[in-house]
């Protein structure tokens, strides 16, 4: 029965849904890696995915444009972002329990929403797969790699361009001072509440996107708690990859093909409870997160609220 | 009069009020969001309150429904006094029913004397189970408690769905080979005793008598000293004396127990039967959430969150009223929830700021007890215990 596991196909199978899933992860993480290395842990992610997941299905559904449905996506994850920013930075709430406040709002607001205005469970033709020339024309790897949609493609991208950002350019800089000594950083001229805005707003943006990925590009659909405790895996993610865009992309690939294989060991009808299979990723999550923790040390003002003394 | 009214606006009643504020302001933005969707705010909340206060029923309703959160909120201030956070409180109520659910289903013919205390019990060690596994991976590897436990939540559902699709299924389910997900009735001989013709149950004084005993716990007793200690400064904590690790543990440990025995009571009390829908929200309600919701709203204080939770209690029962109203969805009530917590807690930074005003205003010019004196330290409190 395993040796049916891993044929060559069901091997392909896997890597390539894989790939794919990695997506919501991937843009969620990162957005919450640049709002953690700046000292902002935001637990809002999972409502923020929400409200994107459904802002991007309805805008996409009634204009046919999707295009208009990623912009949707960004538009209220930055406002939902912009609020978080506010209550923690500003007013300097609790950052747990506002986050837990946050997931509720949108947890309802997207269920109040598509009840009132879609009503029942609908779909939409999302981004469909784009051949790269040449690239997925290599046999095997081409048809995992290079036959994607453009949101997936977008995702990978972000983290070479974000690792780039966070480690070489003064913007990343900044973030990392805020994050790990606000005092220094505001002693050197640095606007750290600036500085933790634009993280955290970042983050609500990429929040939303990660959203739209599932709602318009991945399943197509949308239903009351689409995410169903994804975003809440995201901010682990960034504890697991030890705050670095390239431990986010490792830990969702890692997360994303446990649940490939889960979801092709329930296709296969292995011998394995379905439910276990299910449990599998989590049971792995915090192993991970108790592997991880003893590796790297987070940043040192992460949840801490800055007060400019004076 | 006008130095009166100033020292009033100063003083800690208004503090207290600060929740009440928030939840207003909530209800002002469910106002504008009713208009936005074209239905009355006035004749909507009319209906809420109707269906959550207006007969007798719907107050026994409204107490019914508050009783998990109330169970989950008294949880949830033991873990914030002891300084973590719990966001694990649907899948220790999940796990908490399951076990209170199989003590019923093992002994059907014994004495409901013995059967239904140690069903509260078995649900109570399985919440404590499902709380301690975080508890102990944040007292010795540092794992973040908000993740694991919401890990937890995770695995706990599955758990349950696997057990009332297979092991636990109903044997009735099985020969009408319908195999919907639930486990048989427990025997009518253990249902909670009742207030007829209400639904109200046993459960809710429970869960009051729990809030009163876990009071007494936190500020009456050492392992309460002690629990808070860790939770205001656990450096000092650990210079005291104190096992830190042990104690964060307990508190996590000790806060799933009490979301266990919400799910317990809702099985003996409510449900008499265990069922699932696929996720966490069909059997819970979502009463892990809003437990949390309740616990702040009532200073994170077990007696505050008595009123708390019958408060929102009222609200999520006056939902369905609201939604037959005027058809809007019940969701809106979970909105305006999440909103009273960032509200709640954004206001945190205000009371802070008054509090410190007080200080410098009145320097010891009473001897009256201040509530924003300077919080014993551990050694002080070890001291004494």
């Amino acid at each position: 029965m395993i040796s049916e596991l891993f044929t060559a196909q069901v091997l392909l199978g896997i890597l390539t849904s894989g790939i794919r899933l990695a997506t919501p992860y991937l843009y969620a993480g990162i957005g919450e890696t640049f709002g953690q290395r700046s000292g902002v842990l935001n637990l809002g992610v999972e409502g923020q995915m929400l409200v994107g997941a459904f802002a991007a299905f309805y805008v996409a559904r009634k204009t046919g444009n999707l295009w208009l449905g990623v912009l949707a996506a960004l538009l209220v994850g930055a406002l939902m972002g912009l609020a978080m920013a506010f209550i923690s930075i500003t007013l300097r709430a609790k950052q747990g329990i506002s986050g837990i406040g946050f997931f509720l709002f949108g947890l309802g607001l997207s269920d109040l929403l598509f009840q009132t205005l879609l009503g029942s469970v609908q779909t939409v033709s999302g981004f469909r797969p784009l051949a790269i020339p040449l690239l997925s024309k290599i046999p095997v790897l081409g048809e995992v790699f290079f036959n994607q949609n453009l949101l997936v493609y977008g995702a990978y991208l972000l983290v070479p361009i974000a690792a780039f950002v966070m480690d070489k350019t003064t913007f990343g800089l900044k973030v990392r001072a805020v994050g790990e000594n606000p005092e220094a950083a505001d002693s050197l001229g640095v606007n750290v509440s600036l500085v933790r805005y634009i993280t955290v707003t970042l983050g609500g943006m990429l929040s939303g996107l990660a959203g739209a990925s599932l709602s318009i590009a991945l399943l197509n659909v949308f239903q009351q708690n689409l995410t169903s405790g994804l975003g809440f895996i995201a901010v682990a993610l960034v504890y697991f990859g030890g705050w670095r865009p390239w431990g986010v992309l490792a830990g969702a690939l890692l997360f994303s093909m446990v649940n490939a294989l889960q979801l092709w060991v329930q296709v296969l009808g292995l011998p394995i409870p379905s439910e276990f299979a299910v449990m599998m990723p989590y049971v792995l999550t915090i192993v991970a997160l108790v592997v991880a923790v003893q590796r790297v040390r987070p940043p040192t003002a992460l949840t801490k609220p800055f007060i400019r003394e004076g | 009069m006008k130095q009166r009214l100033i020292e009033f606006w100063n003083s800690p009643v208004i503090d207290a009020l600060l929740p009440v504020l928030a939840t207003l302001a909530a209800l002002l933005v469910g106002a504008l969001m009713l208009l936005a969707l074209g239905a009355n705010p006035l004749v909507a909340y009319g209906a809420l309150l109707d269906g959550a206060f207006g007969s007798l029923n719907s107050i026994a309703d409204t107490l019914v429904r508050a009783t998990p959160l109330l169970f989950v909120g008294v949880g949830i201030c033991i873990a914030f006094r002891g300084g973590v956070t719990n966001i694990g409180g649907e899948g220790q109520l999940v796990v908490g029913a399951l076990c209170a659910t199989m003590v019923g289903l093992t002994f059907p013919d014994g004495p409901a004397l013995v059967v239904v205390p140690l069903a509260l019990l078995a649900g109570f060690l399985g919440g404590a189970v499902w709380g301690g596994i975080p508890g102990l991976l944040k007292a010795h590897f540092n794992v973040n408690e908000i993740l694991s436990t919401v890990m937890m939540n995770q695995i706990a559902v599955q758990g349950m769905n696997f057990l009332l699709i297979g092991p636990l299924i109903d044997p009735v389910q099985l020969e009408r080979a319908s195999r919907i997900p639930q486990t048989a009735r427990i025997s009518a001989a253990f249902d909670l005793p009742r207030l007829a013709p209400t639904r109200l149950h046993l459960g809710t004084f429970l869960a009051i008598v729990m809030a009163v005993l876990v009071y007494i716990l936190l500020w009456r007793t050492t392992l309460g000293y002690r629990i808070r200690a860790v939770g205001l400064n656990r450096e000092a904590a650990r210079y005291a004396g104190i096992n830190v690790p042990r104690h964060i543990a307990l508190s996590l440990a000790l806060s799933g127990a009490m979301a266990g025995l919400a799910g317990a009571v809702q099985i003996f009390g409510v449900n008499f039967r265990m069922f699932t829908d696929g996720s966490a929200t069909g059997f819970t309600g979502s009463a892990g959430f809003h437990g949390i919701v309740a616990a702040l709203f009532g200073q994170l204080h077990p007696l505050g969150t008595i009123p708390a939770s019958f408060f929102f209690g009222g609200l999520l029962v006056g939902a369905n009223r609201l939604q037959r109203a005027v058809q809007v969805p019940a969701a809106l009530i979970v909105t305006l929830n999440g909103l009273v917590v960032v509200f709640v807690v954004g206001t945190e930074l205000w009371r802070q700021q008054r509090a410190r005003r007080r200080v410098v205003e009145r320097p010891s010019e009473h001897d009256e007890p201040s509530l924003t004196a300077i919080p014993p330290t551990a050694a002080s409190l070890e001291g004494k215990a």
